[in-house]
């Protein structure tokens, strides 16, 4: 008898991209289908160049990389119809209006058109950007670009969004929006994959959190697991029995090991 | 010391960023590069010279008669509008660009004086901008002619602070007449109008006259030195200023210099509450409102060309840009409807290449904007295409822009002389080609607020896009009266265009 493997959103083997020096070291790095997965580290280990490798925009030295089954090194085209790709800085058109914009993402997705349209009215009426669906995108706030862009990731449904930092920057209301929206996601199957610095939201909404530091996976797991790792089961940053660690002291005496090594 | 919050020490601030600016545009922000460009420099001054030394040589000495002082106004008046045009762009910026002006707004310190200095600044920056143009030319006078041209310095900073403090009149006052909201678009193509107005006049009026597109026919013609006033006329005074004439130079010194100073005294006090206005106007989208469409059915190809086209529309700073190249071809169109009702097949002949000049010009300035300027770099590279398409259907987008403007115009040649319609035709596609693949060779990641910089990205790129069209002009030009003898010309174009290819990133090893 067979056991079923796992099905994997997204599958990476030995991924290697190396700068001036190693920013990426031969990571590897499983997220399940339907988990909302945060990657988190310090500033320069290497999520955002990971993140970029799975959405295709750098190549990288060595490794592999398939999302949904697919091998996105070698049939990029076919891995990123189903990847949504969000920066934190907003990739919009000032001179496009937000129903243009989604208009022209849908395009470049191939969604049929009225799909799209209804798509795009639906989630422009949930991110609360009705009301300013055709007017150009200069006079946007960072959270409205934010919204629109976010917006251009989910019109044509994908089922892997990757999001490098979406909360930078966003007042509390727009980042409530667009938690409350890739939390609706990932309950309807999406896989999100995130890096976030806000190390609260990843606590809040990740089925399972990795840690990357050096250009390599250093601990992964859910929160518990990742406090077992680091070492501070049942025991708060006091010292304490009356509860769990935060992340926050999680993270900071998982990634101080590494720094002090190095 | 300088004392903090004084206009000395905002002009102390506002040249070491013009200086910091400048050389990051020289150098492309490449420290390295700063002893290549002082060499370039260097022998662009000496080349410079070795020009105006050969030119000049008539005009030293020659007579102050009606005839050089009509030569010498009328080309100091298109150097001025010129200079307005610069300084009206400025101080659109100066009103409209963010940057650093909430920090000064914010600060406590009086906004007439940061005003002042920009207007100053501006003043200085079009009377610099004159000078690797002029001095050459200047000091060959001198050489030639004697100490009395030096006054010509003087007229140039005196027509720096005069068309800045008509600039700065003009700008306000669109500001009052039409408002903030749309006085940044008309500033613009007001600008660009004005630099184009009156060279374009003087052709139109050449070609309906003379049958010609040389402006000196109509300024050495016997009507205008007929019409133009006695030599002791004030109206001469730039023009004697110029050749030392010691009372004409002050006075054109100190009237500009009032001018200029009446220009910040009036306006300086409100820079503030233009700059506010201005940036209320901004986020105020009442009139950026469009008719909702429906989404139309497109494939990938189209929804980029689409989007290349919406944005070069809307592109108010472009739509001035690409309006000033189109006034360049008025005096083309206006010699070829004359020419067709002549009949004459002689001034088909300058048409073709002027044509085909301002189509590799265009398609240039085009292909970088949808090419290098992407606004959305990671969108398009994270959607399901491959580069290669993103790259045709943006090149179907420049291409498709030449041919709407261009074909028009070939059309009505076609009926005239077929023969002159299918070498214009030809040159165009060929020119608009090589500048398009030009620049994709080069093709850099900017934005498209960067276009004025564009030449920074690469200098090969700017001269082969420069030299190739006007190569293929001038293949035309000849093949339009003797196919075989195009063929020098078209084998110089093929060599500028090859040698971009080899001199190309995308062509060295390991890129």
């Amino acid at each position: 008898m067979s056991i079923p493997l796992p099905q994997f959103a997204l599958e990476i083997r030995g991924l290697v991209k190396r700068f001036e020096r190693p920013a990426v070291d031969g990571l590897d790095l499983a997220v399940r289908e339907g988990e909302f997965y945060a990657l988190l580290g310090p500033n320069g280990a290497g999520k955002t160049t990971t993140l970029r490798m799975i959405a295709g925009l750098i190549r990288p030295d060595a490794g592999s990389i398939h999302v949904t089954g697919i091998d996105a090194l070698a049939d990029p085209v076919a891995a990123k119809q189903v990847m949504a790709w969000i920066s934190d800085e907003p990739m919009i058109y000032d001179k496009l209006t937000p129903r243009e914009y989604l208009e022209f993402v849908a395009g470049l997705w191939r969604v049929e058109p009225a799909l799209a349209e209804t798509r795009a009215r639906e989630l422009l009426a949930w991110l609360g950007l009705a009301a300013h669906a055709d007017e150009r995108c200069e006079s946007f706030s960072k959270g409205m670009r934010q919204k629109v862009a976010l917006a251009g990731a989910l019109v044509h449904e994908p089922r892997v969004i990757i999001l490098d930092e979406p909360l930078t920057g966003l007042d509390a209301g727009s980042a409530r929006q667009v938690k409350s929206v890739l939390r609706e996601r990932a309950l309807a199957g999406g896989t999100i994959i995130m890096t976030t610095h806000i190390l609260e939201v990843a606590e809040r909404m990740a089925d399972r959190i990795g840690v990357i530091a050096h250009g390599k996976l250093i601990a992964e797991g859910t929160l518990e697991e990742l406090r077992r790792q680091a070492g501070h089961s049942g025991n708060d940053a006091t010292g304490s029995a009356s509860g769990g660690a935060s992340l926050e002291d999680t993270f900071l005496a998982l990634v101080a090991e590494p720094a002090e090594a190095a | 010391m300088i004392q903090s919050g004084t206009a000395v020490w905002f002009a102390q601030h506002e040249s070491r960023l013009a200086w910091r600016d400048w050389l990051a545009m020289m150098t492309a922000g490449r420290r390295e590069r700063r002893r290549r460009v002082a060499i370039g420099i260097a022998v662009f001054v000496v080349v410079m010279h070795a020009v105006a030394y050969s030119v000049v040589g008539g005009f030293a000495a020659a007579p102050l008669d009606r005839q050089m002082l009509v030569g010498i106004t009328v080309t100091l008046l298109l150097s001025w509008l010129l200079m307005v045009s610069q300084a009206m762009e400025s101080m659109t910026r100066a009103f409209y660009s963010r940057s650093d002006l909430d920090l000064i707004l914010a600060s406590p310190v009086a906004s007439q004086k940061v005003f002042a200095v920009r207007i100053s600044t501006v003043t200085l920056s079009v009377a610099m901008m004159a000078l690797p143009l002029a001095a050459p030319f200047i000091d060959m006078l001198v050489v030639r002619g004697g100490w009395r041209w030096l006054g010509a310095y003087g007229v140039i900073a005196a027509m720096g602070a005069a068309a800045t403090a008509l600039a700065v009149a003009l700008t306000v006052a669109l500001f009052r007449a039409i408002g903030p909201k749309r006085t940044r678009l008309v500033a613009q193509i007001v600008a660009a109008v004005i630099g184009a107005a009156f060279v374009i006049g003087l052709q139109v009026a050449a070609i309906l006259s003379y049958g010609t597109m040389s402006r000196g026919s109509v300024l050495q013609s016997d009507a205008v030195l007929a019409l133009a006033p006695d030599t002791a006329s004030v109206l001469w005074w730039p023009a004697r200023a110029v050749v030392g004439d010691g009372i004409a130079l002050v006075g054109l010194v100190v009237a500009s210099f009032i001018l200029l100073g009446a220009a910040i005294a009036i306006v300086s006090p409100r820079f503030g509450e233009y700059a506010i206005a201005a940036a209320s106007a901004d986020s105020s989208p009442a009139s950026q409102r469009r008719r909702s469409a429906a989404f139309r059915a497109t494939s990938p190809r189209r929804a980029l060309r689409r989007k290349e086209w919406l944005l070069l529309w809307r592109d108010p700073w472009l739509v001035s840009q690409t309006l000033m190249q189109m006034l360049y071809l008025v005096p083309p169109a206006v010699l070829l409807w004359r020419s067709f009702a002549a009949a004459g097949g002689g001034a088909f002949n300058l048409l073709v290449p002027v044509l085909v000049m301002a189509a590799g010009q265009l398609a240039g300035g085009l292909a970088w904007l949808t090419i290098s300027g992407e606004d959305a770099p990671d969108l398009v590279a994270a959607a399901p295409v491959t580069g290669r398409l993103i790259l045709r259907a943006k090149i179907e987008a420049v291409l498709g822009i030449i041919a709407l403007i261009f074909a028009p115009l070939v059309a009505v040649l076609a009926i005239a002389s077929p023969w002159h319609a299918l070498v214009t035709g030809g040159g165009i596609v060929i020119a608009a080609a090589s500048a398009t693949a030009i620049q994709l060779w080069f093709r850099t990641q900017a934005k498209r607020s960067q276009f004025r910089r564009r030449q920074v990205s690469s200098r090969v790129a700017t001269f082969a896009e420069a030299f190739s069209s006007i190569s293929w002009a001038a293949t035309a030009a000849v093949a339009a009266i003797d196919l075989w003898l195009a063929v020098v010309p078209a084998l110089m174009a093929l060599i500028v265009t090859g040698g971009a290819r080899y001199l190309s990133p995308r062509k060295r090893p390991g890129e």
